[in-house]
């Protein structure tokens, strides 16, 4: 089994929170994992991605190659397209549906979404009325990450282990919220 | 044996704790600022053990480092890659010297310019300070060789290197991590000749460092981190790979329909024996190399001429950016893989920028208004979240070359007489190398401004503490020289703007050095409290 993800959205939205929770999910059972991430410069509110590979055998790369992802996971509409050439044929590409517009040029993003659409497989999840929902608007990427276990080969009860020892330092609170938005966005 | 998710860096950092260092210190830089923070976290949780602190820049974090060295301690000094510009100095001459605890040097360099002003590959400065490098390429591999290079430097008496790149450095995988050492105990080194280089002193020892050349290789050459496997049966190309390379390799190989030689490079200086061993088998040799070519160029010497080369100086691998799983293929003589779909190709790109609310932001724009009344004028500028002034909507900064350089750059351009000139500079930025070229300044009181945005935090890389706090800048440019009266104080807030645009104007005005502290916190970091 080889399941490979790529990771994408806009600094600040949490695309490293969610790599670090699948990759420690992972691990809780017993798979590889391999999870390459961008810090520095890009963080800054620029595009961000992070490449997650998961299998049950070792994991050579950390970099996946174009035409082999199952899965994009975006937290942000027009961020799910910059590596639609990643994604392998029959995979599926899951994005939040709101767009985050710090760029002056930001497409129509009824144009986004039909191109999205246009796709064989793909989900949008409206992450922002969840995350509201769970307690926190800074949960949108939990959400996202509930929405996409439904593909992951990770247990969700991994998962939730994984959240509960991420978020741990930062409180019971955090953690509750967080878990909530998991769940929201597995059952929404 | 436990198993750890762990970054790259996170690897080398426990590495080294577990092989019983007593300090850790650095200077953050993407991408190697995790491996502190980490010993930082780790000592936090551990009584205060090791020692983990950053410092000013790269060259007092290694200077500290052979101090501890000197007195049998552990210690490991991190940094990116053109962080050892900085710290060359003492890095070059540690391998002149005798060393006493074990020194490793961290560094991690980037191609592909993720985070950083150029791709230089340390491997070069390893060649020239002729000590040993270990090159991982998976975390284990980080962790595991941390290790192993505190027992060579102790072993052959020298600094040794482990060279991480970007890709590993900010890449998770789980790591079964074994058994901590001990801390050493205080034993200073015994011949203080060997620690004093005097040229008559350092002639021996550089005779030292030649001599031991020989063991350096004999261990390089059978050391198990340089992997050879001979084809019987194919001998159209051989393949090197060195670190990470080796895994776009692995990832590409089972498409091929042979199995070509190949030789893996984990432990430099270059296992030559293994390399002829290889060239002997082939008639055409494939290079894998992260960074320059640094082993393709070496090659020349040892291999015969009639062996055909293909790497980055042919041009049959791109000499610029990173490898990938993917970029690799055509040499080995794979068709380009294609994708489900295609990337649309309107899709406007998403720079980084400067966070709202940002108080560079204020900076800019009262320095933008300050200016306006000039038909011409110069701002230098520095490495920071401030960089990215030189783009829209801020479009004000014209350099940014290294540490420091915007200020020594103001000088220059002002002394070669262009009025007005002003340089713009973060406060960690000027503790790490912006202190002395305004000493320079201030000897002969240039006719500049140096505007120092004072956040009170390394903010690029993440929000480390500065090695000092903000209250004591005035008194330090006071000390160096600078007329108290031309050391103003704004606050960059929009609300200021006009009252900031006027100090800066009559700083600008004045025919001679002005320093003007743009004092606001960093609003990330704020944000955290
Ligand atoms: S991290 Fe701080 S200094 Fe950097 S852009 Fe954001 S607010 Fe400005």
């Amino acid at each position: 089994m080889k399941y490979d993800v790529i990771l994408s959205g806009v600094g600040g939205q949490g695309v490293l929170s969610v790599g670090a929770v699948v990759a420690l999910g992972a691990m809780k059972d017993g798979l590889e994992v391999k999870q390459s991430e961008v810090h520095g410069m890009a963080q800054r509110g620029g595009a961000v991605v992070a490449h997650l590979r998961i299998s049950d055998k070792p994991i050579a790369s950390d970099l996946i190659g174009r035409g082999t992802a199952s899965v994009i996971l975006s937290m942000e509409p027009l961020e799910s397209l910059r590596y639609l050439d990643y994604l392998a044929d029959g995979g599926i590409l899951i994005t939040s549906s709101e767009p985050l517009r710090n760029i002056p040029d930001y497409p129509d993003i009824e144009v986004i979404l039909s191109r999205i659409e246009a796709l064989p497989r793909y989900r949008v999840v409206e992450a922002s009325a969840l995350a509201k929902e769970a307690g926190s608007s800074k949960t949108k990427n939990m959400v996202m990450l509930g929405a996409a276990s439904l593909h992951l080969p990770v247990k969700p009860e991994s998962l939730r282990d994984a959240i509960r020892e991420i978020f741990t330092v930062k409180g019971e609170k955090i953690v509750d919220i967080n878990l909530k938005a998991f769940n929201l966005g597995r059952e929404k | 044996m436990s198993e750890m998710v762990l970054l790259g860096d996170e690897a080398v950092a426990l590495g080294a704790v577990h092989a019983g260092i007593s300090a850790a210190y650095a200077y953050p830089g993407t991408p190697s600022t995790e491996i502190t923070e980490y010993i930082m976290a780790y000592s936090r949780r551990n009584g205060g053990r090791p020692l983990a602190s950053w410092c000013s820049n790269e060259k007092t974090a290694c200077e500290e480092a052979l101090g501890a060295s000197f007195v049998g301690k552990r210690a490991l000094v991190s940094m990116k890659h053109v962080g050892l510009n900085v710290a060359a100095d003492p890095f070059i001459n540690a391998a002149l010297l005798d060393i006493n605890g074990g020194i490793v040097v961290a560094v991690a360099d980037d191609p592909g310019m993720h985070s950083s002003q150029n791709e230089q590959d340390s491997r070069f400065y390893v060649d020239l300070a002729k000590v040993i490098c270990l090159e991982p390429r998976n975390q284990q591999e980080a962790y595991e060789m941390t290790r192993e290079a505190f027992d060579l430097s102790e072993r052959f008496r020298i600094p040794v290197m482990v060279r991480l790149v970007t890709r590993l450095a900010h890449s998770r995988a789980v790591v079964r991590v074994g058994e901590p050492l001990e801390e050493r105990l205080l034993h200073k080194a015994e011949d203080r000749k060997s620690w004093t280089l005097l040229p008559a002193y350092a002639r021996r020892r550089f005779k030292v460092l030649l001599d031991k050349q020989r063991e350096l290789h004999a261990f390089t050459e059978g050391s198990a981190h340089n992997r050879i496997s001979l084809s019987s049966d194919f001998d159209e190309y051989g393949v090197i790979t060195t670190g990470i390379a080796e895994n776009y390799y692995m990832e590409n190989i089972q498409e091929l329909s042979y199995r070509p030689s190949h030789l893996h490079i984990g432990a430099y200086p270059i296992p030559e024996g293994k390399v002829r061993r290889l060239a002997d088998c082939v008639k055409r040799l494939v290079i894998l190399e992260e960074g320059y070519p640094f082993v393709e160029k070496y090659l020349r010497g040892i291999i015969p001429p009639q062996i055909q080369v293909d790497g980055k100086l042919n041009g049959r691998v791109g000499i610029t950016g990173e490898l990938d799983p993917d970029n690799t293929r055509g040499v080995l003589g794979l068709k380009e893989r294609r994708g489900g779909a295609a990337v649309p190709g309107s899709l406007p790109g998403r720079p980084p920028q400067l966070c709202a609310g940002c108080p560079h932001t204020d900076t800019y724009n009262a320095l933008r208004d300050a200016l306006s009344g000039y038909s011409e004028s110069i701002v230098t500028s520095d490495i920071g979240c401030y960089t990215l002034g030189a783009l829209p909507p801020h479009n004000i900064i014209e350099t940014c070359v290294c540490m420091g350089a915007s200020i020594g750059m103001a000088k220059g351009a002002a002394e070669a007489g262009f009025y007005p000139v002003v340089a713009a500079i973060g406060d960690s930025t000027f503790l790490h190398s912006g202190i002395t070229p305004l000493v320079d300044a201030s000897v002969s009181d240039v006719n500049m401004t140096v505007i120092i945005m004072d956040n009170s935090t390394v903010a690029m890389t993440g929000g480390q503490q500065t090695v000092i706090p903000s209250e004591k800048l005035r008194k330090l440019i006071e000390g160096i020289g600078v007329d108290p009266e031309h050391i103003r104080e704004i606050i960059p807030l929009e609300k200021n703007r006009r009252i900031n645009t006027q100090i800066l104007r009559e700083e600008i005005e004045h025919r001679g050095l002005s320093v003007i502290l743009a004092v606001r916190e960093c609003v990330e970091i704020r944000r955290r409290k």
